[in-house]
């Protein structure tokens, strides 16, 4: 066992680590966040020429790197600077499925950072099942045409494609389909989220797409796809949580109240180390899920859903005793933490809360 | 023991739900509802229309105008309000500064000032955090110098809710520095209008804009402003924080909650049911009901032993907690609710003729902004943890 990166995942965690510091200012990355399309285009190509999609990558896909542990680094790296560029949503995931699918091509401009393809599974009712689509894929005798409403589909708005799953009448199970963003009967409906950022609504109406893969067996590439945008969403909180966890220490040994440090109280003090408890056990579940997201399908799932419920519980208790604990500065626009917490809180809600992933994990 | 209402109760409670009926608003009741803001104008027509019914008062004693209720009486009519989405009565005035001037305040300041804040005339905010003091509130620095018969002001207060519309502040200042911290603070009263105040709007993490900076520079305000005596202002300060907590446990607010979950429960979906029938979910409401049921006849027993008694102690810090709490686990739990939709901030929607995408149920577009704005409520009015502090040396005597 080792549990030291190597050399070439700490060089590239160090690189990010200095862009971030020198050309990812927190207050662009908010003017950005809120507008409209909830993130900065010219960040997201700079973050792509240095590597950070290739690094997501696999060497035959045009990357040079594709596993867990690759994932994990960059995402926790991005986490620490609160990135709000969709790497995530309009790289990782869709760019799994279609290098799984024979898109080279179209892999490639994702690994520069020159296409942008986003993701609609989930559909009404709120709910993180993305298994039952009701969107409807049609063939007529020249193309597919689908039908339906996609919820939170997340940077779709200025997205070159989008990729949505659907069913269709000839066989069971579900397709997916790649969308061109300018394609007739698309309509984009897109909103602010509340951690900053941006999702859309999306409605189909006898919209062209291109079917990926084979029909009707789409899941077990979606359920892959879903394992890589988790672990990355998870190693984004850890990010997050080390770099709140680090605020709250400067804040408490700088603040004075009674005549001494807060950190001075001992029943702050406890509270501190208990945060810091639950981050190394939150650490361990990603490092657990990187290793296994190579592993068969079942025990890859167990490892992920088990991150995922440890993120999602720890993360909510991290960012709701950090706010605590700072008083009233920590409940400001101006101070840094309300954004890093606001984002914490916000992965619980994608690819499954933590409620949703115990389950999964119980009936596993 | 006797935990039943009384008809006499019962009727009380029609009399309430009948009023509320005919009263309030729809408009205003739909954004109290949804957790949005509620205007200058919508709170001043609330006071105005429950001040017509003699109700604005209901918590002074009958000498001062009050009407007299018993504690159930008065939790039934939060329970009420809160349920039919009344805005809350603004409580810097009528809550906290109404009973410390009844209790300190001479004549001629009961007589001028009280009327003013049921007529609408005042609105008050509360001037006690600095910077540099917030739970170590006795420590602040804002000073006042007497010269003749006007105080000269001169310092900073922060943290002030809503002092944006505020026309008066009540602030703790500090008149003598050669002695222990809390017996050189006065209370003193200063209309926001005098030279040499500048307020400065403060963002709350939600986006929103309801607390400010308020700065003083050489302020004169006529010493007949000053409550009680000059260094006594900690002994009011404290008698005021003991009454501000008292509403805090805020139950008909959480049972309002309680009722919007239970509703939304039937409505969302997870994994292709109700969320109702996800036993996860369902274990975590039922927890937070079974909280609320406790907390009801905590509050109610501790109020009545308030009633009873010298009126509110340290008990109240309790309240405080388990109020504060446990308002804030509803909040959280709405946030659960709305699933892959909690993420979307679209308060927009309640604007007229607005038509985009509706992602959330409407009357839930603004909840996660709400989760996050009401992680104050532990850290306002004492934090959580200088409550416990109270708790252990006042009750537990430790
Ligand atoms: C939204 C909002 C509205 C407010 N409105 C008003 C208002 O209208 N008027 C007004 O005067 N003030 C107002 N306040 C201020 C509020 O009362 C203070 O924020 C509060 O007293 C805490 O002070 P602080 O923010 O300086 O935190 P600090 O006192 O710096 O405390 C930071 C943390 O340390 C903890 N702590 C401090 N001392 C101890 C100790 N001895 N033992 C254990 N833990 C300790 C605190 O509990 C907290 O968790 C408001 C605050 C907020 C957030």
């Amino acid at each position: 066992m080792d549990f030291q990166p190597t050399e070439e995942r700490r060089m590239l965690a160090d690189m990010i680590g200095k862009f971030i510091q020198n050309d990812y200012p927190l207050k662009e990355r908010l003017t950005a966040g809120s507008s409209a399309l909830g993130y900065c285009p010219t960040a997201y190509s700079t973050m792509a020429q240095l590597g950070l999609i290739g690094a997501l990558f696999e060497e035959e896909v045009g990357g040079f790197g594709g596993s867990g542990f690759d994932i994990a680094t960059v995402f926790t790296e991005l986490g620490k600077g609160l990135v709000v560029e969709p790497l995530n949503d309009t790289a990782l995931t869709t760019g799994y499925i279609l290098a799984q699918t024979d898109q080279l091509d179209l892999v490639e401009q994702i690994v520069l950072g020159e296409k942008r393809v986003a993701l609609g599974l989930i559909e009404n009712g709120a709910d993180y099942d993305w298994s039952a689509p009701e969107t409807l894929a049609r063939k007529t005798d020249a193309e597919w045409q689908l039908n339906g409403v996609k919820t939170s589909v997340k940077f779709a708005h200025g997205a070159d494609a989008l990729i949505v799953s659907a069913q269709t009448q000839s066989a069971p199970g579900i397709s997916l389909f790649l969308i061109e963003a300018a394609a007739t009967g698309l309509a984009e409906h897109p909103f602010q989220t509340v951690d900053g950022g941006n999702a859309c609504e999306i409605t189909l109406h006898n919209t062209p797409a291109q079917l990926l893969g084979v029909e009707g067996a789409a899941y077990p590439l979606i359920d892959a796809a879903a394992a890589r945008a988790t672990l990355a969403l998870c190693a984004e909180a850890l990010g997050l949580m080390e770099r709140i966890k680090d605020m709250t220490i400067d804040y408490m040994r700088t603040r004075k109240q009674f005549g001494s440090e807060l950190g001075k109280f001992q029943a702050l003090q406890h509270r501190v180390a208990q945060m810091l408890l639950e981050i190394e056990q939150a650490k361990s579940a990603v490092i657990n899920a990187a290793n296994d997201l190579q592993a068969p399908a079942d025990e890859r799932n167990r490892a992920i859903s088990a991150a995922k419920y440890s993120i999602g519980r720890i993360g909510c208790a991290v960012a709701e005793e950090a706010i605590q604990l700072h008083g009233g500065i920590g409940m400001t626009w101006e101070y840094d933490l309300g954004h890093f917490a606001k984002r914490l809180v916000m992965i619980d809600h994608e690819w499954g809360d933590q409620d949703f992933h115990l389950m999964r994990f119980a009936e596993s | 023991m006797d935990l039943n209402f009384t008809e006499a109760d019962q009727a009380f409670r029609q009399e309430v739900i009948e009023f509320l009926s005919v009263e309030l608003p729809a408009d205003i009741s739909r954004r109290v509802h949804a957790d949005l803001p509620v205007s200058k104008e919508d709170t001043e027509f609330w006071h105005a229309v429950l001040h017509k019914r003699g109700w604005l008062t209901y918590n002074w004693p009958k000498s001062f105008g009050g009407v007299g209720w018993s504690p159930v009486q008065q939790s039934i009519f939060e329970e009420e309000c809160a349920t039919a989405g009344a805005p809350r009565i603004l409580p810097f005035g009528l809550k906290m500064l109404a009973p410390v001037l009844m209790a300190f305040g001479s004549k001629e300041q009961q007589e001028h000032w009280l009327p003013r804040m049921c007529d609408g005339t005042d609105w008050w905010c509360q001037g006690y955090s600095e910077p540099g003091s917030g739970s170590d509130l006795a420590s602040l620095k804002t000073t006042a110098v007497k010269q003749g018969d006007h105080y000269v002001i001169n310092g900073q207060k922060t943290w002030t809710t809503l002092g944006q519309y505020a026309n008066m502040i009540f602030c703790l200042v500090r008149t003598n520095s050669d002695t222990k911290p809390q017996a050189g603070i006065s209370f003193i009263l200063v209309d926001l209008a005098t030279p040499g105040i500048e307020m400065r709007p403060i963002r709350t993490l939600d986006g929103g804009q309801e607390v400010n900076e308020v700065f003083f520079t050489d302020v004169r305000v006529p010493a007949s402003n000053l409550v009680g005596e000059e260094n006594k202002g900690w002994t009011y300060a404290k008698y005021l924080l003991a009454h501000e907590r008292n509403g805090i446990a805020n139950v008909g607010i959480s049972g309002q909650k309680l009722a919007r979950l239970k509703r939304l429960s039937l409505t969302q979906k997870r994994n292709g049911k109700p969320l109702a029938d996800d036993p996860l979910f369902a274990a975590r409401l039922a927890r937070l009901e079974i909280e609320l049921r406790n907390l009801e006849t905590t509050n109610l027993r501790v109020l009545d032993g308030f009633s009873k008694g010298a009126g509110p102690g340290p008990e109240s810090s309790m309240l405080k907690i388990i109020g504060s709490e446990l308002e804030q686990n509803f909040d959280d739990l709405t946030r659960r609710a709305l699933g892959r939709h909690a993420q979307a901030h679209t308060p927009q929607v309640f604007e007229p003729g607005y038509n985009g995408p509706q992602v959330a149920p409407q009357d839930m577009a603004n909840q996660s902004a709400a989760y996050f704005n009401k992680r104050k409520v532990s850290i306002y009015g004492g934090s959580n943890e200088i409550q416990k502090n109270i708790i252990t040396k006042m009750i537990l005597g430790l």
